[in-house]
């Protein structure tokens, strides 16, 4: 009897099965590289398109930090086994954009799908990063951020700084001040040294990283960053380290609870840092552009951006397409993006989102969020500050990294630091160059 | 009397030797012979173009000043965890090897860390002596000692040897005191009643006995930093500050998993296993002759 109950138990099932394929999701691999709270939005944004249709399941998965997360998907690829989407860091994109074959360019996915799609709806500073030269947008803005200069507020009140610093020679006139107040060990400091002090106090002053846009017009492109002014920043930086008037962190965002602890009162990092920080700092914080030199004329420019993007691999089946499409199109809902950015900190992507946001008094009551935003439309960009496109810019950045720290240690000179990581650099692009063509 | 087992066969002594000839194939020829073809390749990262250039990838590795720092680097890290980790875990052992109540305990607690993976090791030194987030580097610093292992490149070399040497105690003191408990007592005995004092026992009696399982573990050493302590530099200094960690096999992780630059990386693994044949052969040609087995 039991045996028989299960042979018709079976059946019933079979037949289940069998009906199902004429509703058959079609599964799309996310891969990320969020953690905590933004690992949670990431979840969330998929849970709520899966809900939304019938027809396909986004299946996020979080693979590690941004550079793991693109090495996974590289080694995936090689195995046959890529996802259909994976998110990349921004300095990954001269890596991922040369990767022809291997990639599916979002506006060639999006006519291919017949999704509506108009690029100009995305803020230009952001998509100009991830579209070629003729505008064509090549990957999917999803978290993007800049620099910003992280205050704490009732430190400088404290040491009897009156303002917010505004070029470098006030920040560095407040450091010393939040030194002789009891700020021993560092009156200033930053995260990402190469991005803060090489990439975007280029943009920013509106000299160039390197020739050719620094590397949007091609990847025949040489680094410039060794210049009078960076010399001079950095030999300012090095006297500074002296005596810990400016206290450099270490690599990456390692040194960002520096700021969060009270340690240091004025730090530079992302403006994605603003979810750590209103959940660590127990003080009075805000977010202020970054400094420059009042005698380089037209400072400041504009900065450039920093975050991810999506990018759709290719080699998938037309239909996957289709529903990626129609996830990307889920995603520009001018709602979602203005919750997105007023949660996460991150920018809106498009400029519907952002003067939603903008209208609904949000900034007034949270000033932290729209600095960067100010400081990416502070002007019209130039070839300086359009962005930056180099290839291998992930080993690039530690290379630079390592020519910092020696300067900073009093190995080398500013000058001598500076040559050296051009080099170095340029070295690294004739190699890419000739694996690109 | 004696006992002996002639096989005429031709066949069956291969047969028998084929499973370990494959695997040993399959895991170890195989993947070598890909990094030497690799090695005289350009490729890009996704491995959709590459192009054949002969011995350029090693031209261009021997043209960087930060190939031969890393190779002192290496020497410096490799001696330094070599001779601590083997120290401090004969030390140990022979303490463990006293007939103590606790030993089990003792003994149980020391091969712990053994158990830890290196970049889990590697973040918890991080974090014990990180300059201004540190549990250790607070004291330090209000002891008046400038500690900055992230800007002072011998700072940042100190805390990756304590943390490889600390990762390696464990495996040591365990063949240590295996050898240290198979040693007759009746010799040292012997010695004792001759009037040989602890010191002079240890050296004459104890160390020369111990001498096999010494130069077993100088081998097993020495490829542990070569190869095994990438994860370990890479949670604690990233090859900082300024390269002064930056070993050539975490150069080889650098350039080729954070880089894409696959064919330098293959070239300068090439080179590393050339060092370790030749380490190794000279540690069997001349250190094993003063071995007593």
């Amino acid at each position: 009897m039991m045996l028989r109950h299960f042979g018709l138990a079976t059946t019933l099932a079979a037949t289940f099965a069998l009906a199902s394929p004429a509703h058959a999701v079609t599964e799309l691999q996310w891969w990320h590289a969020m953690t905590g709270g933004n690992n949670d939005v990431v979840n969330k944004l998929a849970a709520d398109f899966n809900a939304s249709q019938s027809d396909y399941k986004v299946v996020p998965s979080f693979k590690g930090g941004y550079a793991d997360t693109m090495n996974a998907g590289i080694a995936a690829f090689r195995a046959g086994n890529a996802p259909h989407i994976m998110q990349v860091f921004e300095v990954g994109t001269a890596t991922m954009m040369s990767a022809t074959g291997a990639i599916k360019p979002v506006y060639q996915l999006m006519k291919d799908a017949g999704e509506p799609f108009d690029p100009k709806a995305y803020l230009p500073t952001i998509t100009g990063y991830y579209s070629t030269s003729k505008g064509e947008m090549l990957s999917f803005p999803f978290n993007s951020s800049s620099t910003v200069m992280w205050i704490n507020k009732d430190e400088l009140k404290k040491a009897g700084i009156a303002a917010i610093p505004k070029t470098w020679p006030e920040v560095f006139d407040a450091a010393k001040k939040l030194k002789a107040a009891g700020h021993a060990t560092c009156g200033f400091s930053n995260a990402w040294a190469s991005w803060v002090h090489i990439e975007q106090f280029s943009a920013w002053h509106n000299v160039p990283i390197g020739t050719k846009s620094n590397g949007l017009d091609g990847f025949d492109t040489e680094l410039k960053f060794n210049s009078p002014l960076h010399v001079k920043h950095l030999q300012n930086l090095i006297d500074l380290q002296k005596d810990k008037t400016y206290d450099y962190g270490g690599r990456a965002n390692a040194g960002e609870a520096r700021f969060g602890s009270g340690e240091c009162a004025i730090f530079l990092t992302s403006s994605g840092y603003y979810g750590t920080a209103k959940g660590t700092a127990k003080f009075d914080f805000t977010s202020a552009p970054m400094p420059y030199y009042p005698d380089v004329a037209g400072a400041p420019q504009n900065s450039i951006i920093g975050g991810a993007s999506l990018w759709v691999m290719g080699g998938k089946k037309p239909e996957e397409y289709k529903g990626v499409a129609k996830f990307f199109a889920f995603l520009s809902d001018t709602d979602r993006q203005a919750k997105l950015h007023q949660e996460s900190g991150y920018l809106p992507i498009t400029k519907a989102a952002y003067e939603k946001t903008k209208a609904s008094g949000f900034y007034e009551k949270n000033p932290v969020l729209e600095t960067p935003l100010k400081e990416l439309t502070n002007k019209e960009p130039t070839a300086n500050s359009r962005g930056l496109r180099f290839g291998n810019m992930v080993q690039m950045r530690d290379l630079w990294a390592e020519e910092m720290e020696a300067a900073l240690a009093g190995k080398k000179t500013a000058k001598e630091a500076l040559d050296a990581a051009v080099a170095r650099g340029n070295a690294v692009l004739r190699t890419f160059e000739k694996t690109a063509k | 009397m004696e006992k002996s087992a002639v096989f005429n066969g031709k066949l069956l002594p291969y047969l028998l030797l084929v499973p370990q000839l494959i695997i040993t194939f399959v895991f170890f020829y195989w993947p070598a012979s890909q990094a030497v073809w690799q090695s005289f390749l350009r490729e890009d990262a996704f491995g959709l173009r590459s192009e054949f250039i002969g011995l350029e990838n090693y031209q261009a590795l021997f043209a960087q000043p930060e190939y031969y720092a890393a190779m002192l680097t290496t020497l410096v890290f490799s001696t330094l965890v070599a001779v601590l980790s083997l120290s401090i875990a004969l030390l140990f052992a022979t303490q463990a090897d006293k007939n103590l109540k606790a030993a089990p305990v003792y003994k149980t607690f020391m091969i712990w860390p053994y158990a830890v993976a290196p970049a889990v090791a590697g973040v918890l030194w991080f974090f014990m002596f990180h300059p201004s987030l540190g549990t250790l580097a607070r004291p330090l610093r209000w002891m008046g000692f400038d500690w900055n292992p992230v800007l002072n490149g011998n700072h940042a070399m100190m805390l990756v040897v304590m943390a490889a040497v600390w990762k390696q105690i464990s495996y040591n003191f365990l063949f240590f005191l295996a050898g240290l408990q198979s040693i007759p007592k009746s010799v040292i005995e012997a010695g004792a009643i001759d009037g040989a004092g602890p010191m002079r026992r240890f050296w004459t009696i104890v160390f020369p006995l111990l001498s096999p399982t010494t130069f077993f573990l100088l081998v097993v050493n020495v490829v542990y930093v070569f190869f095994d302590t990438f994860g370990i530099i890479d949670a604690v200094t990233g090859g900082g500050p300024a390269g002064a960690t930056t070993t050539m096999v975490y150069k080889v992780y650098a350039d080729g998993r954070l880089g894409g630059d696959l064919g330098g990386s293959a070239a300068q693994s090439v080179v590393l296993m050339v060092i370790v044949i030749a380490l190794t052969a000279i540690q069997f040609r001349y250190v094993e002759r003063k071995v007593q087995y």
